[in-house]
């Protein structure tokens, strides 16, 4: 359908969620490049101390400025890039897959397996996240493969609650028995009719949940029980400088704002991939 | 003459919350509500219904909103599961198959639902479902595509329709591309629940003369299921009608509403002339 010239421009940077997946998957491809070339991007040793250069405000050399040991700020947050991003995203990764399998498969299954799969759900949703990473790290020992398995514990729960409830209710709805008459067997059932009508939901949960993560990680960095210094970490950097903020504010602002860009990139990707995935937006 | 499809005894209990399974006994044929501990009673939607039809015939289910129509639908397609009885198509006991041999049921049996636009996933094109049944035969995609579009000109639409999504075509247009995907694979047995009633009168006769010159065309056995009995009437051989999962009356649509026998029956028709 062809519309008024004069309504065109306007329309593309209003609604074409086709341009604006485009947009917002290559800044997130960017950010995901960027955490994987970390090394090669960096214009200074990100772990180079430089005392008699120490605390540097920002300027043409060093663009965000130096820490209180001399390092290049901006160097340090390229390299934290690829502990943060990367540790965010295999962490969501894990708990949408844990999530969705289990929910998928209590939802469509039903009976007992689901009843004792949901009360499993039930312990970890009301266990407090913090108490329960002490406590892995109580018994494993800090370090970031530990913090991302206390999360990864905690927080699946909420996947399969979202994924079982739409498979529930997608197992109801007409097209399902229509598939069904159609011969269709219950793996095509689950892959063709089911996963992409619950996709939706749970990417956009995981999808907003990225930038969650990733301050919780950066949390659990900050009480020790995460990514240790001098590993470069978003989160870390920040708590670690957090008692200097107001005399050399940039060295906590620095990492603060890629946390801030990062997820807000991530954040408006998952918007984006929800009004994609569903055919009556995509229209528009 | 041996019949395409034989329906014995057939009952379906919805379990209430709590309680233990009860199966309602065959000697007092009547609509039980029981109490199946505290909760939500068990509900007899179907009670003990029997009934054939024949190669080629129309046979015509009526009655009211909630009397077990469409529950009976589902049984016969095995759909939901009996919790007694019998179901037998083509010759053959489908009431215990499942899996591979259920799937292969379907080539003989396909169903025309009540609301069109939800019988078509919402993500998927009309053409992904109307040729779903043939790509899961083993039909070749390019094969597919052209039946695909032969199917939709057989109903009456355009063969661009297969494209579209089921949000993008009206409710009378969704319908036909309902029958489409239903006489696919050329099933034997055609069930229509309510394949009319979500259209208005004039879509209504359409959708009828279509499905007329299908059945003569592909020599369909229908189970026609409405609320309608005018239309029953029009389109019919035989009709049963049911009042809360049961059977009340049974006969030629003309004999059925000229001389009612039961107290129902002869209430709906009062109620429609
Ligand atoms: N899954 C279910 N669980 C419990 N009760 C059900 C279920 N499905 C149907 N029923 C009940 O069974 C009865 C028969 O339902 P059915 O859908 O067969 O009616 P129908 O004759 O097709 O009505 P309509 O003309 O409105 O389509 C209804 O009272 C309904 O509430
Ligand atoms: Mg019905």
């Amino acid at each position: 359908m062809m519309n008024a010239p004069t309504t065109r421009i306007p329309k593309i940077i209003k609604n074409n969620v086709r341009t604006r997946l485009i947009v917002f998957a290559v800044l997130a491809a960017l950010l995901v490049l960027c955490s994987l070339l970390s090394d090669h991007l960096t214009p200074y040793d990100p772990y180079l101390q430089d005392l008699s250069n120490a605390k540097a405000a920002p300027s043409a050399e060093h663009l965000f400025g130096t820490d209180r040991y001399g390092r290049d700020m901006l160097s340090r947050v390229i390299v934290g890039s690829r502990t943060s991003i990367f540790s965010t995203l295999l962490l969501v990764a894990i708990i949408t897959a844990v999530g969705t399998v289990v929910g998928v498969f209590c939802g469509w299954h039903g009976g007992k397996l689901d009843t004792i799969l949901m009360r499993i759900s039930d312990m970890f949703l009301a266990f407090p996240g913090l108490v329960f990473a002490l406590a892995v790290a109580g018994v494993l020992g800090g370090g970031l493969h530990n913090a991302i398995f206390a999360l990864a514990a905690i927080s699946w729960p909420k996947y399969a609650r979202i994924a079982r409830s739409q498979t529930l209710a997608q197992k109801e709805t007409p097209y399902m028995k229509a598939a069904r008459l159609s011969g269709s067997g219950t793996v095509k059932i689950l892959a063709v009719h089911i996963l992409p009508n619950i996709v939706g939901p749970i990417l956009v949960t995981s999808m907003l949940d990225i930038g969650t993560m990733m301050m919780e990680l950066a949390g659990l960095s900050f009480l020790g029980l995460g990514a240790k210094p001098p590993i470069a970490e978003w989160g870390s950097m920040m708590s670690e400088n957090r008692a200097l903020f107001t005399t050399v504010p940039w060295i906590t602002l620095a990492p603060g704002l890629a946390i801030f860009v990062s997820v807000m990139i991530f954040n408006l990707l998952g918007d984006t991939v929800r009004d994609w995935a569903d055919p009556r937006t995509r229209g528009r | 003459m041996q019949p395409i499809l034989k329906v014995e005894n057939i009952t379906k209990v919805f379990r209430g919350s709590g309680g233990a399974p009860q199966i309602p006994d065959s000697s007092r044929r009547r609509l039980r509500q029981r109490q199946g501990g505290p909760g939500r009673p068990d509900f007899t939607a179907v009670d003990h219904i029997s009934f054939e039809l024949l190669p080629g015939e129309c046979l015509g289910i009526i009655g009211e909103s909630g009397s077990g129509k469409s529950t009976v639908a589902n049984l016969v397609t095995r759909l939901t599961d009996p919790t007694e009885g019998r179901v037998m198509l083509d010759g053959q006991d489908i009431t215990n198959l499942r899996g591979r041999e259920l799937r292969d049921v379907y080539r003989k049996v396909q169903m025309v639902f009540q609301t069109p636009t939800e019988s078509f996933d919402p993500r998927r094109s009309l053409g992904d479902g109307i040729g779903e049944s043939l790509r899961n035969r083993g039909m070749s995609a390019g094969e597919t595509r052209a039946r695909v579009a032969e199917l939709l000109q057989m109903c009456g639409l355009p063969a661009d329709f297969a494209g579209r999504y089921p949000h993008q075509v009206s409710g009378g247009q969704c319908q036909r591309a309902a029958i489409a995907r239903a006489i696919a694979i050329a099933p034997k047995v055609l069930i229509c629940d309510e394949a009319t009633s979500a259209l208005d009168v004039t879509l209504q006769k359409e959708v009828l003369a279509l499905l007329r010159t299908l059945r003569a065309e592909l020599h369909l056995s229908i189970l026609f299921i409405c609320h309608d009995i005018a239309l029953v009437q029009q389109f019919c051989d035989r009709v049963l009608v049911m009042y809360k999962g049961r059977i009340v009356e049974q006969g030629a649509p003309d004999d059925v509403i000229r001389n009612p026998q039961d107290a129902y029956t002869r209430r709906l028709i009062e109620s429609i002339l």
